[in-house]
């Protein structure tokens, strides 16, 4: 039963091969079992759990069910979660128990899902291998033996390392320079980033404000947009959201890719990217070809100034949205604070780890004095560069397929004593969230039996059309459908 | 670029964060190789560029003066490290 | 040496909005501790900011009335600094594209001059917290600062003038005029004693006709026009002092204590401050279009330079009484009742002006707070008008209506002429009467006034008039008196 999707998952409900209770109690004992390699969970919410399957099933045998309905998945730990703890991974939020719900939460509550619990993360999202939270790494399920264990990628790792441990079908997940697409593709599941606006940020604890998007996490492409239908749409509470309407993104998986334009950014095919790993995503792209598409290089002429600017962007956004964390309203306090400063500077010295300490740090300094136009402005101005360049490329071609990341699932700790190595891991993702275009991540094959993503990157909006291209692709391969050992 | 000892510690003070001195060395080697990799900005003619804070080109919604939240006082103050009357503890501040 | 005084205000008013800047919190004044902060009040991780309409409304109406450009396109952001008043660690304002662009107000002053105070510009942005520092202590017996979050979350709009203030005077004259304007507009209740309207002083001086500016200091926590004229007074003095002693004007922040007239420096809470300000990314820029402005305008009430003008123009008052009458809405309708009752404007202003505002300061009350209406006073103002009661009985008559006699039914002041016996005779026969009466018995006063000049005449008058008063019981019309008396002695 653990190795089905959502959407099988859902049909065996509503058929009653099964009910949401023996679901739910079998994918829990597995996670006590299993997780205990993976880590891949912060907080398992047992009781909750089997208290919210036994009012779907209820609810299913009252005739009011939708397609999720009793269907077990997990949040993100970034989430708020009214009466469950919610941690971003962090020492400084260890003991947060929010009284409210993301209004993702609140969308999944009312679809009637249930939650088992809490996946594991990168401390705030800043992370690339989920080796920076508190609550210890994640392993990658792909690549396990006696001598070394590898990451699943960051920063939502426990989400990726569940989904593909088969702990649970689907999970949440944010990605602010790539952290869906690439532990999606170190973990080989599929994983959707959708246009910054598309899904509420509301009581999703914020990173980078114009960069934060939340999205999807599944095996199959189905169940990307399965969850996307319950995560999608307007939320008056948060100013940034898009107010347009949200279309059923399963109406047109099936549609026929014949004319599909699809474009090869030139820059993300360059001598950074493993070989091997090439191959795999050059090989995928035969496989449109042969579904109809037509494919030609295209140029994203800004597209390596990107980790640049957003090395700058993204810490000065979180060096004010951090500031919160001061112990005087909720999470860590330092012991006997002396006096205002040192409550301030000890909580906040012992609260965050060194990752977010150097962002915070990296932030402050570019927003401070003297440094504003060099840094801030200047990254804002290529910013728009880089937009410009996914609106040109757009003028010619449906998507642009590339890499997710430029070498598989490596082994825990080989990156972690110097962060630039670690920022590189995203050049292929982050010009995709400085644009706020979508993205998916869509497993592709694999080297030395470690999963490779493709990336798929959409227009504005446009998340039905890279759910349609990848839900075709998983007709006519396998990939999705590999388990690791 | 690299950044001095100095810099490091008066970025420390408008952080709020309590810098160790044996931490200090390895963060400036790794402050100064984040702003390295970040120093490639200044090569791009960014002449007539306008700054883009928001990808999607939106503009704010605003909210009626409504009256929407209730009294949470003691949800809010349970998960909160001291309180007393209502208020938020902090060390006395001096004025 | 002469010096120039050169002072620029800035001017924190929190609007009168139902709910916060960012959230649906209520603003209602006085509750208890946090219990008016919500989630995103408190800055609850994750929660975001969504602006208040009513707020920008306010914010263009303050607009409109300056004579401002309104921004069409303003923009949020972010100023950092730690403060345990500031949950989120920055306060959301408004840096580079403020909602009011440059605009002006006009200050009458005393002596029928006029002065035009240039707006920089207005800006939204959110009030802090307050930090009570009572008798609160830890489980170690630490002393302990209690944070209350109700405030935070206020729209503010923040004020800046240009530098063009030369006295306290002026300052005063013109934050008067400023408390009057948001008062009238409805924006802000201009409660200064809670903090609605707060303002702050920068002060420098300059060498008598120089161009350049000296450097300035600031001056903060201004609760009241006295102490702001005090505090001007006091730094204008000690800049002096300092410069005539050949020393250099420090940059910085004094808070001035009223109560012992003297201020000290702040420098220890702005060491090393650097405000990183960028824009907000949790909130888009703000569009405001034509209709939103005449949604705003539509809002406008008379305002008291329009007011001042009606005035001179309907009541046919002079400039000064205009201006006085004008500049506070409550006392403009007060007054506007008072002529309403009366056929005498002029009279109704100087009474208004006079005994009705002697009263108010004495008793240390606004006309808000006083036991009379305006209906009331101009009834007063009719029987004076009409010679039924004279200036000295009407003055009975009006500390009789302050003190709550003659009831609130009807025509108070006639029933208080009625029961007091105040009603003057102004029947000639009768009057005539009683002067024939009266100079009978004073020869020598009569054959004295007759072999006086014009001049000396003039003062003799007055010796009949107190009898003729006597005799009548002070009910005579003093008027009428006079004319029969000259009709008389000069036959």
């Amino acid at each position: 039963m653990h190795n089905k999707s959502v959407a099988e998952l859902s049909r065996e409900l509503e058929s009653g091969k099964i009910s949401s209770v023996e679901l739910t109690r079998e994918l829990l004992d597995r996670i006590k079992a299993e997780d205990g390699q993976y880590n891949s969970f912060i907080t398992v919410t047992e009781d909750l759990a089997m208290a919210d399957a036994k009012a779907a099933d209820e609810q299913r045998a009252a005739g009011n069910a939708n397609a999720w309905t009793g269907v077990p998945f997990a949040h993100k730990d970034i989430f708020c979660t009214n009466g469950v703890a919610t941690t971003a991974g962090s020492k400084m939020l260890a003991n947060f128990v929010p009284p409210y719900d993301a209004t993702v939460v609140a969308n999944f509550r009312a679809a009637g899902a249930v939650c088992l619990g809490k996946t594991n993360m990168d401390e705030f999202a800043m992370g690339s291998s989920t080796e920076s939270s508190f609550f210890g790494p994640v392993t990658n399920p792909w690549g396990l033996n006696k001598d070394e264990k590898r990451v699943p990628g960051g920063s939502s790792g426990g989400s990726a390392a569940a989904i593909a441990a088969r702990l649970v079908p689907a999970a949440t997940a944010t990605d602010t320079g790539g952290s869906i697409r690439q532990p999606a593709a170190l973990c080989g599941v599929t994983g959707l980033k959708s246009t910054y606006g598309r899904v509420s940020r509301y009581g999703m604890i914020a990173f980078a404000s114009s960069l934060d998007q939340g999205g999807t996490m599944a095996r199959t492409a189905e169940d990307n947009a399965l969850m996307l239908n319950v995560m999608a749409g307007f939320d008056p509470k948060d100013s940034t959201s898009a107010d347009r309407a949200v279309p059923d993104y399963t109406a047109t998986l099936n549609q026929p890719l014949k004319g599909l334009r699809v474009g090869l950014p030139k820059e993300y095919f360059s001598d950074q990217l493993n070989p091997a790993m090439e191959q795999q995503v050059r090989n995928a792209v035969k496989e449109y070809e042969k579904l109809g598409a037509t494919v030609k290089e295209v140029s994203l002429p800004h597209a390596e100034l990107a980790i640049a600017a957003y090395y700058v962007i993204a810490p000065a956004e979180a060096s004010a949205n951090l500031s919160r964390f001061d112990g005087v309203r909720y999470g860590y306090r330092c012991d006997n604070p002396q006096d205002l400063n040192d409550l301030y500077t000890r909580t906040r010295a012992e609260g965050f780890g060194n990752e977010v300490k150097r962002r915070i740090l990296v932030g402050t300094y570019a927003l401070s004095a003297g440094y504003f136009d060099a840094y801030y402005l200047k990254a804002q101005k290529v910013r728009r560069l880089i937009q410009q360049d996914f609106i040109n490329a757009f003028k010619e071609v449906d998507v642009l397929m590339s890499p997710v990341s430029p070498s598989p699932a490596f082994v825990q700790g080989e990156k972690t004593s110097d962060p630039v190595t670690m920022y590189l891991e995203d050049i292929f993702t982050i010009a995709v969230n400085l644009a706020g275009v979508p993205a998916m991540s869509v497993p592709a094959g694999f080297v030395d039996g470690l999963p490779v993503g493709l990336q798929i990157i959409g227009n504005y909006f446009e998340e039905a059309r890279l759910l349609n291209a990848a839900h075709q692709f998983q007709q006519v391969t396998g990939w999705h459908q590999k388990f690791p050992q | 670029m690299t950044i001095s000892r100095a810099d490091l510690e008066k970025v420390a003070v408008l952080a709020r964060i309590r810098l160790d001195d044996e931490q200090i060395p390895a963060l400036e080697n790794d402050l100064s190789n984040i702003l390295s990799l970040v120093d490639q900005l200044s090569a791009a003619n960014t002449d007539n560029v306008e700054p883009l804070a928001h990808p999607l080109d939106a503009v704010q919604r605003l909210r009626a003066d409504e009256v929407t939240e209730s009294n949470q006082r003691e949800a809010f103050q349970a998960i909160a490290p001291a309180t007393e009357s209502g208020l938020y503890l902090v060390p006395r501040v001096i004025e | 040496m002469q010096w120039d005084i050169v002072i620029g205000l800035e001017i924190h008013a929190q609007l009168a909005t139902k709910t916060k800047i960012f959230s649906g919190s209520s603003t209602a004044f006085g509750a208890e501790p946090n219990t008016q902060a919500s989630a995103v009040d408190l800055a609850m991780p994750g929660t975001l900011p969504v602006p208040n309409e009513q707020a920008f409304r306010y914010a263009v109406m303050f607009g409109l009335a300056v004579n401002a450009e309104i921004g069409r396109r303003s923009v949020f952001d972010r100023k950092n600094y730690f403060y345990p008043d500031l949950p989120k660690g920055y306060q959301t304002t408004q840096l580079d594209h403020p909602i009011v662009g440059p605009g002006f107000v006009d200050v009458d002053l005393a002596g029928g001059r006029s002065k035009r105070v240039r707006i920089h510009h207005a800006h939204l942005e959110e009030d802090a917290g307050k930090s009570l520092h009572e008798s609160l202590f830890d489980e170690r017996g630490q002393g302990m600062t209690g944070i209350d979050l109700n405030r935070a979350g206020t729209p503010l709009i923040e004020i800046v003038t240009e530098p063009d203030i030369n006295s306290a005077e002026e300052a005063v004259a013109f934050a008067k005029k400023l408390h009057s304007l948001v008062s009238s507009l409805g924006i802000c209740d201009g409660d200064m004693s809670q903090g609605s309207l707060r303002f702050d002083v920068n002060i420098s001086l300059k060498p008598k006709g120089s161009d350049t500016l000296g450097t300035r200091t600031e001056t903060k926590n201004l609760n009241s026009f006295r102490f702001m004229e005090q505090a001007i007074a006091h730094e204008v003095e000690r800049q002096m002092d300092i410069l005539e002693d050949g020393g250099r004007i420090i940059q910085e922040t004094r808070l001035y204590n009223g109560d012992r007239d003297e201020s000290r420096s702040m420098r220890s809470k702005e060491e090393a401050n650097d405000y990183r300000y960028f824009p907000c990314p949790d909130l888009l820029p703000v569009v405001i279009d034509d209709a939103f402005i005449e949604s705003a305008r539509v809002l406008l009430p008379e305002l008291p330079d329009a007011r001042k003008a009606r005035f001179k123009e309907q009541y046919s008052l002079n400039d000064y009484d205009a201006s006085l009458l004008s500049d506070d809405a409550r006392l403009s309708a007060f007054f506007e009742d008072t002529a309403a009752h009366c056929k005498d404007a002029k009279l109704a202003a100087n009474w208004v002006l006079g005994e009705f505002s002697a009263r108010l300061n004495a008793d240390n009350e606004t006309v808000a707070q006083a036991p009379i209406s305006g209906i009331q006073l101009g009834q007063l103002v009719a029987r004076i008008a009409d010679n039924t009661v004279s200036s000295s009985g009407a003055k009975k008559v009006f500390e009789a209506l302050w003190n709550g006699d003659g009831g609130s039914e009807g025509n108070a002041a006639d029933a208080i002429i009625e029961a007091q016996g105040l009603k003057q005779v102004s029947d000639t026969g009768a009057l005539e009467a009683i002067v024939d009466e009266v100079l009978a018995g004073m020869p020598e006063q009569i054959a004295q006034y007759q072999e006086a000049d014009e001049k000396k005449r003039k003062k003799l008058m007055g010796g009949f008039m107190g009898p003729l008063m006597k005799a009548s019981k002070g009910q005579g019309n003093p008027r009428l008196f006079t004319e029969i008396l000259q009709r008389k002695l000069n036959a």
